[in-house]
């Protein structure tokens, strides 16, 4: 099966996502908004509701599609050791560019 | 000063970091220029990092060395494409214990009002290969992620 990561490699998936970011929808009115056929649509929220990105809700004779932000953390959270590790290494750059603005400020004065 | 910003999108080959720092380019462009200056900043937290060489010219070749303290060496090299002073440095990377997989790192210096914003751009070969570098920072800092976790699950306000 495919993961979060994998679903969210299609950029059409990721409109969705930000559309239902703002509300629960319609597969019609996402159809409308993204200008593209309603079986594309559910091709699409399909793959999302396998890997837990969305879900259906369903009221009377409607299928109500909302965000599901939990795998959203998940892939967040792979990147976040490498986001560390720059973090330090930018830490260090800001230090010692701080030791370099303080350097040419006593070589001005001499 | 600045906070870091990485967008790493799904399924696309690049890393794109943007920071802002409070000193202007020309000292943010000699801090990776000066091979004096190199080890001050660049590796990691615990390794000690040796420029071996740094020839800051189009076609110059770049060669860093971390050491850990078990004496294990870790090299990192690469080319110089472009370089103009202060604005951007152009040059690829290849961590020597993955020969073969480069990538092509384009660093841009912008003036933000006597301040400098820097967005390192690196473009790898294959997707496999960008995340692969994503991951190599799994090992250190496993810890602190945990802390960075729940930063992210409040900035997401599930």
């Amino acid at each position: 099966m495919m993961t979060a990561f994998e679903a969210l490699a299609e950029p059409t998936r990721r409109r969705i996502l930000d559309l239902l970011l703002v509300q629960p929808r319609l597969v019609g009115e996402l159809a409308d908004l993204l200008k593209i056929s309603q079986p594309g649509v559910s091709k699409h929220l399909r793959v999302l509701r396998e890997v837990g990105l969305v879900n259906v809700r369903q009221d009377a004779q409607r299928h109500w599609y909302e965000l599901r932000p939990e795998p959203l953390a998940q892939v967040d959270a792979w990147l976040a050791p490498y986001r560390h590790l720059m973090e330090e290494r930018f830490d260090r750059l800001d230090n010692l560019l701080e030791e370099l603005k303080e350097e040419e400020k006593k070589h001005g004065e001499t | 000063m600045g906070k870091l910003n990485v967008v790493a999108e799904p399924g696309k080959h690049s890393i794109i970091m943007t920071r802002d720092f409070g000193a202007p380019r020309d000292l943010v462009f000699r801090a990776f220029t000066d091979p004096s200056l190199i080890p001050r900043w660049w590796g990691p937290r615990g390794l000690t990092t040796v420029v071996d060489k740094m020839e800051v010219r189009p076609g110059g070749i770049w060669r860093y060395v971390q050491h850990d303290a078990d004496g294990n060496e870790f090299g990192f090299h690469g080319v110089y494409h472009s370089i103009v002073s202060p604005e951007q440095i152009v040059s690829t990377i290849e961590f020597e214990g993955m020969p073969g997989h480069v990538g092509l790192e384009t660093v841009s210096l912008e003036d933000r009002n006597g301040g400098t914003r820097l967005v390192d751009l690196a473009v790898f070969q294959t997707v496999e290969d960008r995340d692969g570098m994503l991951q190599s920072g799994m090992e250190s800092g496993a810890a602190e992620t945990w802390d960075r976790f729940e930063e992210l699950l409040i900035s997401l306000k599930v």
